[in-house]
């Protein structure tokens, strides 16, 4: 019976080790597929003109309080994304900073918010589902009313985009949800509605994708005309193409973004990083799958445990009761 | 075997106890603020890093110390290992205090705590979510400690009847007992996979489950040894060395395994010079590394480990080691990349100090008071 005890734990162990060590064998999820109604932003870096309209607009749809910055501290600010700001227009300089959409001595700027993943680390992390992705849209959105406070989207996020409210009694957390109350109306994101130039461009993602795709063909130096605010909204406008990087990013990055970018410059200057295709979610999800699925394992040890445990105090007992006389026993 | 185990009824109002209790306060002092002002009044917590030691330090080192009830459990009742009897109260006294505060630590640091309720919600739970499945183990693990302890309570209180029938069916709780901290204890490795890119290689790997189980059992041995050592000193009972080296023996089986597959799998993945680049990152990681080299050189031989001096050094280099391997892995290696730092400020420290003091003052005050030790002064060490 000692040897059949020892080969079941050294069984569960073992099985235990090779789920753990070889997390790639142990992929027994479904990597998330983009949903058939997706809506997304393709923000095109070489059209944005940084007018900061967009920041403008978001927090009046959003009602975010102003950030004043430096040393008047009149006007609202912000320097980065924050529990205040959910979109924010960034801007990369090098050397002289003369040249639009150039690496050296050249600018460019990048919007950054939500990218609205396709398979979103926050919503798999999220342990009371505050985080959800839309079936249809694809929109990530947050409620407040579940939410614990835990912050653990916020460590798995690859682009940390959630905030947190962090000098606040009652906090939240706070991130872009592409205007989804506005879409339910009809409308679309702000930041598209007021966009001038069409750098941000609303629409539906596979479309936007076609969009891009488009653009990545244009001869440089040719005028072309580009869609204004969303792909549908019959307004645009004309302008020489640029000399775009030939690729778009969001297409494959972590499985892939709903929110896309464009740029002359590479993606990596704007503070976007170079990312593998395979989302880091579906990594560790893996191997919480191959573990926990339907939690099969652990109820098996459980049983095994049970039964050993029993055993052994049964045995006790029966030495007890054989060798000495009768007396009283606590548990153990 | 004949251990009864017995309050050891000394003086409950010792300097240490006050010392403790002062600390307390003013950890106290700190919760009040959090809870008027908001978190960030408090910690330097940012963005960059929403986790700070009352993770890091209470929760994931927190529990691993308080492994020891875990494993001695599963020596004592599973594997069937009566003679470490003596040794499985205390250290699950210590393992009830450690993850109970570990709680009231998390409820600290989740901002929107007045929803924890949605935890317990079936069409709110989020099974994918490996925070879920920590969060649900430690939760029940918790009660689950203060059933296992139950007993002790009720020799106390002198409920004979109703300890009997607990005996009838303890030995469920205890499975779920060893069962419980299998599950989270890996998964609080699990958890950091998902940080991805921001977690350096040296410590982002797909064995980081296996590494944190296999810290988490050599937390709980190194801590049932630290105890049992100092618990003989204070409060002078008789020598349990004999039996500690046998955990000793353990320690460093399981201690070896960890090493190989540590170094194996830095070195499968190209990461050794990495290890060796000088980097603040790689020293820490041969920080940690050697403190575990040192603890199992101890163990590792008979005579090293059957010195109680040097099995106490090699108990401080492990529970060191294990727990900077820890750190590592929530704080130190973790880089969220855009410029953020963080260094705990004096209130999250005070908190963190406060629920040590507290956890001290009342594993005193519970061994006084309840049957905890079975090893008595002037008796002998083995039955």
């Amino acid at each position: 019976m000692k040897i059949k005890r020892r080969d079941f734990i050294k069984g569960a162990a073992g099985g235990l080790a090779l789920l753990t060590l070889d997390g790639q064998k142990a992929q027994a999820r479904t990597v998330e597929a983009l949903p058939p109604d997706a809506l997304g932003i393709l923000y095109d870096s070489t059209l944005c003109v940084g007018c900061n309209a967009c920041v403008a607009a978001c927090k009046q749809a959003n009602s975010m309080p102003p950030e004043p910055y430096g040393e008047q501290r009149l006007w609202d600010n912000p320097q980065d994304l924050s529990a205040s700001t959910l979109n924010i227009i960034k801007e990369y300089s090098s050397g002289t900073g003369d040249h639009k959409d150039q690496v050296e001595n050249g600018f460019a700027f990048i919007k950054r918010q939500c990218l609205h993943c396709i398979d979103p680390s926050c919503v798999t992390a999220c342990p009371v589902s505050a985080l959800t992705k839309d079936k249809e849209t694809g929109i990530v959105s947050y409620n407040k009313h579940v939410c614990i406070g835990c912050r653990y989207c916020q460590v798995a996020c690859p682009y940390n985009i959630p905030k947190f409210k962090w000098n606040d009694p009652f906090p939240e957390i706070v991130k872009c949800q592409l205007c989804n109350h506005l879409i339910k109306k009809g409308g679309m994101p702000a930041c598209c509605s007021v966009c001038p130039t069409g750098a941000a461009l609303f629409g539906p993602v596979a479309k936007l994708q076609e969009e891009s795709r488009r653009r990545l063909q244009m001869e440089p130096g040719k005028m072309y005309s580009f869609p204004v605010s969303s792909l549908d909204s019959g307004k645009s406008h004309a302008h020489k193409a640029p000399t775009y990087q030939q690729h778009v990013y969001g297409y494959e990055e972590l499985g892939g973004t709903q929110v896309m970018y464009m740029s002359a410059v590479p993606f990596e200057k704007l503070g976007l990083p170079t990312f593998p295709k395979e989302s880091f979610v579906s990594m560790a999800s893996g191997i919480q799958y191959a573990i926990y699925k339907g939690m099969v394992y652990p109820l098996v040890v459980l049983v095994g445990l049970i039964v050993m445990a029993k055993k052994n105090k049964n045995e006790k007992e029966s030495d007890q009761s054989a060798s000495t006389p009768v007396k009283e026993e606590t548990h153990e | 075997m004949s251990d009864e185990m017995k309050p050891l009824g000394r003086r409950i109002f010792t300097p240490t106890f006050f010392i403790c209790l002062v600390i307390v306060a003013i950890a106290g002092y700190f919760t009040v603020k959090r809870f008027i002002l908001g978190i960030g009044s408090i910690s330097n917590m940012n963005d960059g890093f929403p986790w700070g030691i009352w993770i890091a330090y209470d929760v994931v080192v927190g529990t691993g110390f308080a492994c020891g009830g875990y494993v001695m459990a599963l020596l004592v009742y599973i594997l069937n290992k009566g003679e470490f009897h003596p040794l499985v109260r205390p250290a699950l006294l210590a393992s009830m205090f450690g993850y109970t505060l570990a709680g009231v630590s998390v409820f600290l640091d989740i901002g929107r705590y007045w929803n924890v309720y949605n935890m317990f919600l079936p069409w709110q739970m989020n099974f994918h979510s490996v925070m879920f499945e920590v969060a649900m183990c430690i939760c029940t693990y918790i009660f689950v400690l203060w059933i296992e302890f139950t007993p002790a309570f009720l020799a106390k209180w002198g409920f004979d009847k109703a300890g009997k029938k607990l005996n009838k069916v303890i030995f469920a709780v205890i499975a779920l007992g060893v069962l419980l901290p299998t599950m989270h204890q890996s998964s609080l490795g699990t958890m950091m996979l998902m940080a991805g890119f921001k977690l350096s290689p040296l410590w982002h790997t797909s064995a980081l489950p296996l590494l944190f189980l296999l810290t988490a059992v050599l937390m709980g041995f190194a801590m049932v040894v630290f105890e049992s050592s100092i618990s003989s000193r204070v409060y002078k009972l008789a020598d349990e060395t004999s039996m500690l080296t046998k955990i000793a023996r353990i320690m460093a089986w399981v201690l070896g395994f960890y090493l190989i597959i540590r170094f194996q799998n830095i070195f499968m993945r190209g990461q050794m010079s990495n290890a060796f680049s000088g980097t603040f990152l790689g020293n820490m990681f041969l920080l940690e590394n050697l403190m575990m080299l040192i603890g199992f050189f101890i163990l590792a031989y008979p005579g090293y480990r059957s010195n109680p001096k040097l099995l106490f050094v090699a108990a401080v280099a492990v529970l060191v080691g294990t727990s900077l391997y820890r750190f590592n892995t929530y704080i130190i290696g973790f880089d969220p990349g855009t410029g953020w730092k963080y260094f705990p400020s004096v209130g999250e420290q005070m908190i963190t100090y406060g629920l040590i003091a507290f956890e001290i003052a009342a594993y005193g005050v519970f061994v006084k008071v309840f049957p905890v030790f079975s090893a008595h002064p002037t008796a002998e060490a083995h039955q």
